[in-house]
């Protein structure tokens, strides 16, 4: 496919994040992506609902919708279903798609709308300047916790596994590589697919994914996913993963007679759940985090079964306008 | 048996049928109604649902009642008083106590006035008629139930099966009172159980028994007649407030060449026009329904973004939580409507019953300087009309518009004159054009709208939303004046819709001593008061209103002829702050009401003959 000029994909208004911030990274993968893919600028939807991601639109040369905090969900359900040849991208952040949105997040998920939904998570409120958010780590110490949270932080990944979604994937906002990669899979699935982005506030959160990012750390730290290859990780490739019992566990190849063969092999298509839920729960230090693709299952979406239901009745019907349908059932004649 | 019967020729007639929920109320009234309107009569119903769905047999609160007036005059409400009750069980009687006219009929199933039954319905003797004080009524006990069971012995049906028909008798019965045809409920039985001609059978057999008991027993010494009245030629059919919007809806976005979208979530009493609109997929109509309100309005301000003409329809705790998502569309300027069925609050209040007291909501009820068309639908076949025209103006003008009807619209029904849909004027959007720089904020001179440029469409690649917008460029703005210019633009546009709407007119009389000024469901009440006033020779006149915001311009000239104004409405007097925030030069009285119920008539014309009189 030949790709498209990264430059179609911008506006001319001025990016207006913190310096450091790594929403930039994600908007540089997010123009990649849609350049190497050569998806036509008329033909994108940038939708988005409240906070310092959600200012994203405003930077495309697409066409783009900034909406209200926690609504994007449902203003680009509805863009998709009203217009669906659009590419949708749906732009979010973790207070805006999981706390006030939380409603509309499990619904669009639930619906399985071809859209691909990126949720900027980086554990804090950042446009209203540093409170904690659903994903902030129990105990955190923010604005509007000053002697830290009393409360369980959501895993977005699980929340989209219960709320029955079909593609889940992971990113760190440090690995443009990587952003593009998954963005790219994101966009070929077809129905919802939700990608979870590290994403690093410099202002109000600064380094929690240091883990992940630290350069002779992080392959042992993470493990990229891969659909049909064996999970594998490590700065020399001898770590992988096994099931012990329904739990995972990680081991080391070459050690106790545990060879290649005996490491689990990534399904990403296979509809149950269990996996891919284990994955989406490993951290460290006990486990490295589970990044790229993690669950990319078919199923009809939504969209599609809207058109498909309109065909289907209009081939049947005689009713082809109002003034059909007017003078369809009981209707008499005043003489 | 020749027994000779005396016709009587009546104007007009209300009954009300009203019984147990299991009862079949209103198939009965329906195709009461349904006859009426055939033989040329003019009808307006209006159904009266249980107040709870599943309140236990033969309670008070189980009660379903259907009401209709019919004439051959032009009837314009269902009427205030019945002049005949159906009362199935002692329930439904004590039900509709109040609402019988002095020297009006009551018809019971006598069956089932019993202990146990006025037990249920919570009487203290077992003298009900007394009890509520209808002894001087025309009371006309009819054995309904034992007759049915008697007409359908040997029909091999269970006894429950064969009490169903119960109300096809007691139709019977009304119908030989009213002198009206039998045959067009019989092909309705025959339709309509197509595929179970036994059923068909034992409704058409205890319709004719019902009308042959009539006519044989004493009970009833003369029967009545209703002639057609006179009203226009052409094709009718009868339609209810609610399914009246969703069409109006369909012939909008027809009209404008656009694809409907409707983002609901399910309200008392709005939920019919959703469920009428995920029926219409023929038409090509796409449905959602939302998680919640919010999603309902939010899909929808997506799908106009997207190149369809997005509603979403609610009642009065849904549009509060739409507030937000309207400021968004006020913002965006873009096509969205906006209906309203209006019920009892605040809160949940009165879900199932009818008033006016959204209005102020709907005019104000967000954040920031927040202009949006309020337009106000003023009988069920209207309701087509006015969300035509909320489609027509926010296509043509790209703002929100918010529909007011009610639940005493949204579920009244008439007989109602097929329109053609060439009739409608065609709907132009401004569609941005092709090859032409796309500055989102660039308004068109006329209108001050800006023009639509629908995702899809090469070279018109835009961005907008909530924040505030450079004029002419889009471009987000924190520039103080821009803000200023902004706000004004914003509201001058809605304005300049009173240059595309038509002048507020007078009923009744220029010189009137009073003028009556109402605005959307209660029109039909208002108009007959006005009618009956001038009749017994007072001078009154009547504006009422559709278009709300903006007003019609010549607003102030027509109230200010009038010496003495009143304004009634279903609440503690919204409009008629309004109009004292508008024109404060004026002197307004109040006719208010707020009791989950329509006007009456009879208390309307009482309270402007005080009016009247008063120096
Ligand atoms: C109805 C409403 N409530 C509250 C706000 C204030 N607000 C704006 S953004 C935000 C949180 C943003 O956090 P997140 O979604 O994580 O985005 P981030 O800024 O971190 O990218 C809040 C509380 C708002 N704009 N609207
Ligand atoms: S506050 Fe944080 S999230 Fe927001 S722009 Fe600055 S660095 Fe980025
Ligand atoms: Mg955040």
């Amino acid at each position: 496919m030949k790709k498209a000029n990264v430059k179609n994909y911008k506006s001319d208004q001025e990016v207006r994040w913190c310096a450091g911030c790594g929403d930039f990274a994600v908007l540089n993968a997010v123009y990649k992506a849609m350049a190497e893919m050569n998806i036509p600028t008329e033909d994108i939807a940038v939708v988005s609902g409240i906070g310092c991601s959600s200012r994203f639109p405003y930077y495309m040369g697409t066409y783009g919708f900034h909406g209200i905090h926690g609504r994007a969900s449902a203003i680009s359900s509805g863009v998709k279903v009203a217009n669906p040849k659009l590419s949708v991208w749906q732009i979010t952040g973790d207070g805006d798609a999981l706390a006030i949105g939380g409603n509309h997040f499990i619904h669009v998920i639930r619906r399985n709308i071809d859209m691909n939904l990126i949720l900027f998570n980086n554990q804090i409120y950042g446009l209203t300047k540093g409170q904690y958010s659903p994903t902030s780590k129990m105990g955190a110490k923010t604005k509007s916790s000053p002697f830290g949270t009393v409360e369980q932080p959501f895993n977005p990944g699980e929340l989209v596994i219960g709320a029955r979604g079909k593609f889940f994937a992971r990113v760190v906002d440090a690995n443009i590589k990587m952003c593009t990669e998954i963005f790219k899979e994101a966009e070929k699935h077809k129905g919802l697919s939700a990608v979870e982005v590290l994403q690093n506030c410099v202002i109000f959160n600064e380094g929690i994914y240091n883990f992940i990012n630290d350069k002779k750390e992080k392959s042992d730290r993470q493990i990229f996913l891969k659909d049909n290859q064996a999970m594998i990780f490590g700065k020399n490739k001898d770590k992988g993963l096994m099931m012990d019992g329904f739990k995972l566990k990680v081991v080391e190849i070459g050690k106790n007679g545990i060879t290649e063969d005996d490491i689990l092999i990534h399904d990403a298509q296979e509809n149950d759940t269990v996996l891919h839920n284990a994955l989406i729960n490993m951290h460290p230090p006990e486990f490295p985090i589970a990044m790229g693709v993690i669950r990319a299952v078919k199923e009809q979406h939504y969209d599609d079964l809207v058109e498909k239901q309109i065909k289907e009745v209009q081939e049947k019907t005689s009713i082809r306008n109002m003034d059909d349908l007017l003078n369809s059932g009981s209707v008499w004649e005043v003489k | 048996m020749s027994k000779k019967i005396d016709t009587i020729v009546l104007e007009e007639v209300v009954i009300k049928f009203s019984g147990d929920s299991g009862d079949g109320m209103q198939l009965t009234g329906t195709q009461f109604s349904n006859t009426s309107a055939l033989i040329g009569q003019d009808v307006s119903t209006f159904p009266d649902y249980p107040a709870e769905i599943r309140a236990p047999q033969g309670t008070v609160g189980g009660v379903s009642g259907f009401q209709l007036n019919f004439g051959s005059k032009a009837i314009k409400t269902p009427g205030d008083f019945a002049d005949v009750l159906v009362a199935m069980n002692p329930a439904a009687l004590k039900a509709n106590a109040r609402w019988i006219k002095e020297g009006g009929t009551i018809i019971i199933d006598s069956d089932t006035f019993n202990k146990k039954n006025f037990k249920k319905a919570e009487f203290k003797s077992e003298k009900p008629f007394e009890e509520l004080k209808l002894e001087d009524r025309n009371i006309i006990q009819a054995p309904i139930s034992f007759l049915t069971k008697e007409t359908l012995k040997g029909m091999g049906m269970t006894t429950k099966n064969v009490l169903r028909s119960k109300n096809m008798f007691t139709l019977g019965i009304i119908y030989w009172l009213f002198n009206e045809p039998l045959d067009l409920s019989i092909n309705f039985f025959k339709k309509k159980f197509k595929k179970l001609p036994k059923v068909a059978k034992a409704n058409e057999m205890a319709l004719r028994a019902g009308f042959n008991y009539a006519g044989t027993v004493e009970a009833l010494p003369r029967n009545y007649k209703v002639a057609p009245a006179s009203i226009e030629k052409g094709f009718y059919r009868n339609v209810s407030g609610n399914v009246a919007t969703a069409w109006g809806l369909i012939a909008g976005a027809e009209r404008a060449d656009l694809n409907l979208f409707i983002g609901s979530y399910p309200i008392t009493p709005a939920t019919e026009i959703l469920q009428e609109l995920t029926a219409r997929k023929d038409l090509g109509v796409k449905a959602f329904q939302a998680e919640d309100e919010i999603a309902g309005i939010c899909t929808a301000i997506g799908a106009s973004f997207a190149g369809n003409l997005g509603v979403t329809t609610t009642s009065g705790p849904g549009l509060a939580l739409k507030g937000e998502a309207i400021g968004l569309a006020v913002i965006t300027e873009l096509p969205l409507v906006i209906v309203n069925v209006q019920r009892g609050g605040p809160s949940t209040g009165l879900p199932t019953k009818t008033e006016q007291s959204d209005l102020m909501q709907a005019l104000y009820g967000r954040n920031g300087e927040s202009p949006a068309v309020v337009i106000a639908a003023t009988t069920p076949s209207d309701c087509f009309y006015y969300a035509y025209e909320a489609c027509r103006i926010a296509v043509e003008h790209m703002t929100p518009v918010i529909l007011l009807t009610d639940g005493f619209l949204a579920n009244g029904a008439e007989p109602w004159r097929i329109p053609k849909m060439d009739d409608l004027p065609k709907i132009k959007p401004p569609f941005a054009k092709i090859g032409e720089k796309y500055l989102p904020y660039k308004r068109e001179l006329e209108k001050l709208n800006r023009k639509w440029a629908v995702p899809g469409t090469k070279g018109l690649e835009h961005r907008i939303g909530g924040l505030e917008k450079m004029e002419i460029t889009g471009n987000v703005s924190y520039v103080p004046e821009n803000h200023e210019v902004m706000s004004k633009q914003r509201a001058e546009k809605v304005k300049r819709v009173e240059n595309f709407i038509p002048e507020l007119k007078i009923y009744g009389d220029e010189d009137a001593h009073l003028l009556i000024v109402g605005w959307g469901g209660t029109y039909g009440h208002l108009l007959t008061a006005l009618n009956e006033m001038r009749k017994d020779g007072k001078k009154v006149a009547l504006a009422h209103f559709n278009y709300i915001f903006p007003l019609p311009k010549n607003t102030f000239d027509v109230l200010s002829k009038f010496k003495k104004i009143v304004i009634a409405e279903l609440n503690l007097g919204q409009f008629a702050n309004y109009l004292r925030m508008n024109f404060p030069s004026l002197e307004y009285l109040q006719y208010n009401k707020i009791q989950g119920l329509p006007f009456t008539v009879v208390e309307l014309k009482e309270n402007f003959n005080k009016i009247l009189e008063a120096k």
